[in-house]
């Protein structure tokens, strides 16, 4: 909120002191660069409809950028296009694009250097490299862009949002895709990432190293190669995203590495490989998600301890838990299993026989990956069942003593559904970019 | 021989078993449609019929079929027939019977739910095409069997157990293997393994097909990978196409030699 009221402040300022100058391809002034040489701090600056290649912008002054109709600004593919080297800053309605791949530098659409209090709003970058690229920038709001590139592999590819040594940034409603990893965070902390879409691209759609009590809801996160890896961080809160066709041999819906004292609260899981996969992450909370038709839900790998996964919804996965032991103060009760067959006779909505979600081919395929080929096969639902009926190797205290007879009614994350305004017209866009 | 084969075909197409195994699967076909909609769940779960059925079905009846059908080889056998078209004849009446009954049965609900102008259209195709050849290779072993045993009650037994080898034991010896054996990479040992059960053979071409590769991780690639290719899925052709082969030319030399 303090960084809205300032933002808001700077841009009152501008109106009330600044003078504006217009920049289009006939008028008196004719350029961005000779504008942004004209001006002095709290000007703005209106660039009209045009195309404009000037190589490599750098706004060094507290300016207001604002373009009409999505000018176009062209790197033709050999240059880092807007660089910010100034606070107060604001870059509004802008077309960028072609920035071209560089394997020494990483270029980017829009480059923050160690500024504050910018706003960077409702500008498209296509086909650009690194798209809004923040380096030791803070109190901003990176808000309503769409990202989208073309990348083909990891190699010459950078990243959509890219944030590196980064405090108390906001990243709102922006489309990411086509991209390295859609929103990359790097040493960020007490930052907020709200209703974005980040689909098709090549890694992650959202990728946090070492960074510490951020929060991230109502995103939604599709078709990306690996899903959302959430590494070496702590404090993170996770709400009401989706996550959902993060379908192949590597890939996870929420990948958590050596994460600890996370929250995992009224999120969806649909189709993906596996659901959430968690390695040495302690103090795990897991409530109200739903996981839908997901090869394994929850995957919990060696040194984690303290994971609760309570008041879920699990829903015809392949596996609903593999787990390869669960330490005492692991809590895996009252959630919904699908799969559970038990009854209820004191009508309290809880099983009476307690639920045991790991099955013993989910322990099997744990010790010998290769007997997945086993999937399926009548011979494994005999074993299935046989383990089931009494348990000698799945691990004793993986299950849930009080099953909820019936689905809670998650609000999760389908009200939330991101309607992005310009989702629509994305297609159309991309095509005029190239 | 066609003239036999066609007899038998009529024959059983007349039988009352053969209109209740069709109607059996029109029903459950449509009961799973209207329940879920959903064509490639109901392929998942028409699958998982088809790998245990479909066998079972077959040598059941073919196993019955002989038995029943004695008295009259045996008039048959008195004529100036060849004995190979005798039994060959019979063997694909039964058989090509048997692939009708699932094709209509099964086949009939998905065109009228409209499969070819859906994504499902080549996984349907695929699990028609793997019930017709379960249905083939296991009446040919029932029949192997039942040319063997003159008792009865031993081939209806060698019969059951064949069956349930394929689709049970079969698997449990594998996974016992693939546990003990579990520090060496086993990737190609599964894949020559499944070669070797047409039952494991279908359900893996149908699963890589459902896209449910991804869950087998680096097994799964490496199925996918030697599947996925031209030369992999001629590979388990010529595989099933064996599988098929085998018994006929088992019931070929049988029925050359056996003393009636």
């Amino acid at each position: 909120m303090k960084t809205v009221f300032v933002l808001l402040c700077v841009s009152f300022a501008q109106f009330l002191f600044g003078k504006t100058i217009e920049v289009c391809p006939t008028c008196p002034v004719s350029s961005i660069k000779q504008a942004i040489q004209m001006a002095h701090a709290c000007d703005t600056i209106f660039i009209k409809k045009g195309t404009y290649t000037e190589g490599n912008i750098l706004i060094d002054k507290e300016l207001t950028l604002i373009g009409e109709d999505y000018p176009v600004l062209d790197g033709q593919n050999n240059t880092e296009i807007i660089t910010i080297t100034s606070d107060f800053v604001n870059i509004i309605g802008l077309q960028i694009q072609n920035v071209g791949t560089s394997y020494t530098q990483d270029r980017a659409g829009i480059r923050l250097k160690k500024v504050h209090h910018f706003h960077i709003k409702d500008n498209r970058l296509f086909n650009s490299f690194f798209g809004v690229y923040l380096e030791n920038s803070s109190d901003g709001i990176v808000e309503g862009n769409m990202v989208k590139g073309k990348a083909t592999n990891e190699t010459s590819s950078g990243n959509a949002i890219h944030m590196w040594y980064c405090n108390n940034v906001l990243i709102i409603n922006n489309y990411v895709s086509g991209h390295r990893d859609g929103i990359y965070f790097e040493f960020v902390d007490h930052s907020t990432i709200t209703g974005n879409l980040s689909e098709d691209n090549l890694r992650y759609g959202l990728h946090f190293m070492f960074s510490n009590d951020d929060t991230y809801r109502r995103n939604t996160f599709r078709n990306n190669g690996a899903g959302v890896a959430v590494m070496y961080s702590r404090h993170i809160g996770m709400f009401q995203n989706i996550f959902e066709r993060n379908w192949g041999a590597a890939a996870y819906g929420l990948l958590l590495k050596e994460i600890h004292d996370s929250e995992i609260n009224g999120n969806t899981f649909r189709e993906n490989t596996v659901g959430i996969f968690a390695e040495t992450s302690n103090r795990m909370n897991c409530h109200g998600n739903e996981f839908t038709q997901n090869g394994w839900a929850i995957k919990i790998s060696g040194g984690c301890q303290q994971s609760r996964v309570e008041g879920n919804n699990f829903f015809n996965n392949t596996f609903d838990l593999a787990t390869q032991m669960a330490a005492a103060d692991d809590s895996y009760n009252g959630n919904f299993w699908s799969d559970y067959n038990g009854y209820d006779l004191d009508h309290d909505g809880r099983g009476d026989v307690p639920h045991r979600p790991m099955k013993l081919f989910s322990y099997v395929v744990g010790k010998t990956p290769e007997a997945m080929v086993l999937l399926r096969s009548l011979f494994v639902d005999i074993l299935n069942f046989s383990e089931k009926v009494s348990p000698v190797f799945t691990p004793e205290n993986v299950v849930d003593k009080r099953p909820s007879m019936k689905p809670f009614p998650l609000k999760g994350a389908r009200q939330f559904a991101n309607r992005l305004p310009f989702t629509a017209s994305i297609g159309g866009a991309v095509d005029e970019a190239k | 021989m066609l003239k036999i084969l066609k007899y038998s075909f009529f024959d059983l197409i007349r039988s009352r078993w053969t209109y209740i195994y069709c109607a059996f699967y029109l029903i459950l076909t449509f009961s799973l449609l209207a329940l879920s909609n959903d064509l490639a769940k109901v392929v998942i779960s028409l699958m998982n019929i088809v790998l245990l059925l479909c066998p079972l079905i077959a040598t059941m009846f073919g196993v019955m079929y002989y038995y029943n059908a004695r008295e009259f080889t045996e008039l048959l056998l008195a004529q100036p027939v060849r004995r190979t078209s005798i039994f060959l004849g019979q063997f694909l009446g039964v058989a090509g019977s048997l692939s009708m009954s699932w094709l209509i049965g099964a086949g009939l609900p998905f065109v009228l739910y409209g499969v070819f102008g859906s994504a499902e259209a080549g996984n349907f195709l695929t699990l028609l095409f793997i019930g017709v050849v379960l249905s083939f290779i296991f009446s040919g072993l029932a029949f192997l069997i039942a040319l063997k045993n003159e008792n009865r009650i031993k081939g209806f037994g060698l019969a059951i157990l064949a069956w349930l080898f394929f689709a049970v034991i079969y698997d449990g010896l594998l996974l016992l293997a693939l546990l003990l054996l579990n520090s060496y990479p086993l990737e190609r040992f599964a894949l020559a393994a499944s070669m070797f059960n047409p039952i494991d053979l279908s359900r893996i071409l149908i699963l890589l097909k459902l896209d449910v590769s991804a869950l087998m991780g680096f097994t799964g690639a490496v199925f996918r990978k030697f599947l996925g290719t031209g030369f992999g899925m001629a590979v388990s052709l010529v595989v099933l196409a064996a599988w098929v082969l085998l018994p006929t030319l088992g019931i070929r030399r049988l029925a050359m030699r056996k003393d009636f």
